[in-house]
């Protein structure tokens, strides 16, 4: 496949075709990292700066080991360590480290649009890994590859995803992923925590956890903030817990064999049943496994790809 | 008769005319070519005769933030988008909240522009714009201020606001009110829908809007004292400004270009310089308001000229400051406005008859004895609006890149040219 990109900043940008590709890649890749040597020289001679302005330890440390296992060399700066902190401005933070010729950008930012700011910036890839509640496209293409690894096919599915919807960047790229594939979406939230307007989005929306997991193929908990409460969105995290955490009873309204997946890190028993994250169905540590072969799908086509 | 200039051919009132100065002052309009000796003498063939025009709410940064603007660039941008009189927001550092203040703006704006444009300075209604106790108004009022306000910071205790109201009335002077609940708008950036949700900003309801427009004026009717509403954005305000005026209440109200002509969309891949508060709305939105105007449920039209430093909009959306650089394209974006039935007399009612009556300002409607202040506008010219072209020092403005119909070509003021634009 021709590759035309050479930022990504959210899965919107891909087709269904280009998706499959990186799922394609990635099927390849975890094979690699099955191996007792994990390491291909694909990327030798690349350097790849992970910009991290948000605290991460996950995804910070799958797109570390992705780049490692292709033989980039990859360079961390974390917001406390940053000029960031100097009050030096993003545009003259990320000009500096592109003047130290990296072949590609890694960034994480608290503000949405942080990511396509930096790609107008500079001429290096920009690889967006998360930006304010705007979006994170490797999540969600993660995701997607379990599930597709899994059905072969995501037409017709029905995913739901549950909890704080207006402030997460992994349900608003989920949702657009999951549709481009053909899926069906759900959301469950309390108002309070659902975006105001989103009758645009192909999504069916229910604020009733029971009726919202009846026939589903696979159930998504997203982390709760506990600022939210803070902030007069919720009355505590004990009435959250009862109306909004998904357990066993839930599981049975749903399809069998549902499939329980959580971006991390997670509130067991706050928006996850502790018992129902490390059951059969529960693909937690499956997302994570399949993130450093996501990610080192997308190093590869995004630094390479438009050579 | 003698006199030092006459300009002739111009289009006033649809027909040609003939307007002849002397000393300043404006000795006649005529439709026909009078009998003079002139010591100048323009022929503006197909150009528009208007009078200058009156921005109600500017902000010039001076003092404190020259990098953004100071008077001199500020008026400057003002002569050349058509504006004689400009009434200057006094969120500058040190905040306008004192006669010190006051002069100094004055007096710098009569150095560098003797003749005008004047700057007309609106006095903080609150200490410091901090919302917690009163101004000296009557010292503002003395010193020359010409309304009070707390503009970009609305004063969040109803009670002092009340008092300040009251007390403004006694000095004759005019309480302009950014009306938000703060909040509802706390942390907003774009207007709260559709788009907010998709790009993940923060939201701000038109609501946040409405409802401090609605406590306004149920104020003004219950004190019946007039209050002027800043920047109306949305439907449910403009639906509450038509109640107020049908029952009498003493409500006045203005919005800008920007809410006219561009919505929300323009926010879309995160454009700062769409970045304005109130937010930019929605398509309907923009149908109410035209028809506000049409109706004269909406008195009066202002720029919120926000001047911002390039490298300050050069920032994550969320990091952006607030506003439209805005005196340089007004007029050619008002024009767009003009049909059959709503004339050139109209504009200049919303730019400049309404707003002279609702702050007691002196205004010349060009009858002879007026003063000579007046612009020629060709209102076909198209002009491509680079950060050349303006003459803000504020480049940050939605429309820069694209080209506009109709210009201010010649502002004259006490009867003499103080801008050319060949």
């Amino acid at each position: 496949m021709q590759w035309r990109h050479k930022h990504l900043l959210d899965v919107d940008q891909l087709s269904k075709e280009e998706i499959i590709h990186i799922f394609g890649l990635a099927k390849n890749f975890q094979e690699i990292n099955q191996r007792p040597v994990k390491k291909v020289p694909t990327l030798k001679g690349k350097s790849i700066i992970l910009f991290f302005a948000e605290p991460s330890t996950r995804t910070k440390t799958s797109f570390d080991i992705a780049g490692k296992r292709l033989s980039a060399d990859t360079f961390s700066l974390a917001k406390t360590s940053s000029s960031l902190t100097k009050g030096e401005s993003l545009k003259d933070t990320v000009l500096t480290l592109e003047a130290m010729r990296p072949d590609c950008i890694v960034i994480r930012h608290w503000q949405s649009g942080a990511a396509q700011f930096v790609s107008s910036q500079i001429d290096c890839s920009v690889i967006n890994a998360g930006d304010g509640w705007h979006a994170h496209p490797t999540q969600a293409l993660l995701d997607g590859f379990v599930l597709y690894s899994l059905w072969q096919t995501l037409e017709q599915k029905k995913i739901l995803i549950v909890g704080d919807i207006a402030h997460s960047r992994v349900a608003r790229s989920d949702i657009k992923l999951f549709s481009i594939l053909g899926a069906k979406v759900r959301l469950c939230a309390p108002r309070t925590l659902l975006p105001f307007d989103i009758s645009a989005w192909p999504v069916e929306v229910f604020h009733d956890l029971k009726q919202a997991c009846v026939g589903v193929d696979a159930i998504i908990c997203l982390r709760l903030q506990l600022e939210r409460q803070e902030k007069g969105l919720l009355p505590d995290l004990r009435e959250y817990s009862q109306r909004y955490c998904v357990t066993f009873e839930h599981l049975n309204l749903a399809q069998k064999n549902v499939k329980i997946m959580h971006p991390g890190p997670m509130n067991r028993g706050i928006e996850i049943d502790s018992s129902i994250a490390d059951c059969k169905d529960s693909l937690v540590l499956d997302q994570v496994q399949a993130g450093v072969a996501v990610r080192m799908a997308i190093l590869y086509l995004f630094i390479l790809g438009t050579n | 008769m003698d006199v030092d200039l006459l300009v002739k051919n111009v289009i006033w009132k649809d027909k040609k005319a003939f307007l002849l100065v002397n000393q300043g002052t404006v000795v006649d309009l005529t439709f026909s070519l009078p009998r003079v000796n002139c010591k100048k003498e323009i022929d503006a063939s197909g150009l528009v005769l208007l009078p200058s025009l009156i921005d109600a709410h500017v902000h010039l940064r001076d003092p404190g933030f020259e990098y953004k603007e100071d008077i001199c660039s500020g008026l400057l941008a003002a002569v050349g988008g058509g504006f004689g009189l400009v009434m200057a927001m006094a969120n500058t550092k040190p905040v306008n909240d004192q006669a010190s203040v006051c002069e100094y703006m004055l007096e710098k704006a009569k150095t560098y522009y003797p003749l005008g444009p004047v700057l007309a300075p609106i006095g903080a209604l609150t200490k410091d714009l901090a919302g917690q106790e009163m101004a000296a108004l009557g010292e503002l009022a003395q010193a020359g201020c010409v309304a009070f306000s707390n503009d970009g910071l609305p004063v969040l205790d109803t009670e002092l606001f009340r008092r300040c109201v009251e007390y403004a009335s006694d000095l004759g002077k005019v309480v302009i009110d950014h009306c938000e609940d703060p909040f509802l708008a706390k942390d907003g950036l774009v207007n709260e829908g559709k788009l907010s949700s998709f790009l993940g900003l923060k939201g701000i309801p038109s609501v946040a809007e409405s409802l401090q427009v609605a406590r306004d004026i149920l104020l003004a009717g219950y004190l019946d004292i007039p209050i002027h509403l800043a920047h109306i954005s949305c439907r449910e305000s403009v639906e509450l400004i038509y109640f107020a005026k049908k029952k009498g209440i003493q409500i006045t109200a203005e919005t800008c270009p920007h809410y006219l002509w561009l919505t929300q969309d323009e926010c879309a891949h995160y454009n700062t310089l769409a970045k304005v508060n109130p937010p930019l709305r929605t398509k309907d939105d923009t149908l109410a308001l035209f028809q506000a105007l049409r109706e004269g449920i909406i008195d009066i039209l202002v720029t919120d000229h926000a001047p911002h430093a390039e490298f300050e909009k050069n920032v994550p959306f969320g990091e952006a400051p607030n506003g439209i650089s805005g005196l340089d394209t007004a007029l050619s974006l008002s024009l767009k406005l003009l049909t059959k039935d709503f004339t050139w007399s109209d504009l200049v009612c919303l730019w400049g008859k309404r707003p002279a009556q609702i702050f007691n300002l002196a205004f010349s409607e060009l009858a002879p004895g007026d003063n000579a202040n007046f612009i020629l506008v060709d209102p076909d010219y198209p002009w491509k609006v680079t950060k050349k072209t303006m003459l803000s020092k504020g480049k940050n403005n939605p429309w820069i890149g694209t080209t506009l119909e109709g210009k201010v070509m010649y502002h004259f003021l006490q009867g003499e040219l103080v801008y050319s634009c060949r």
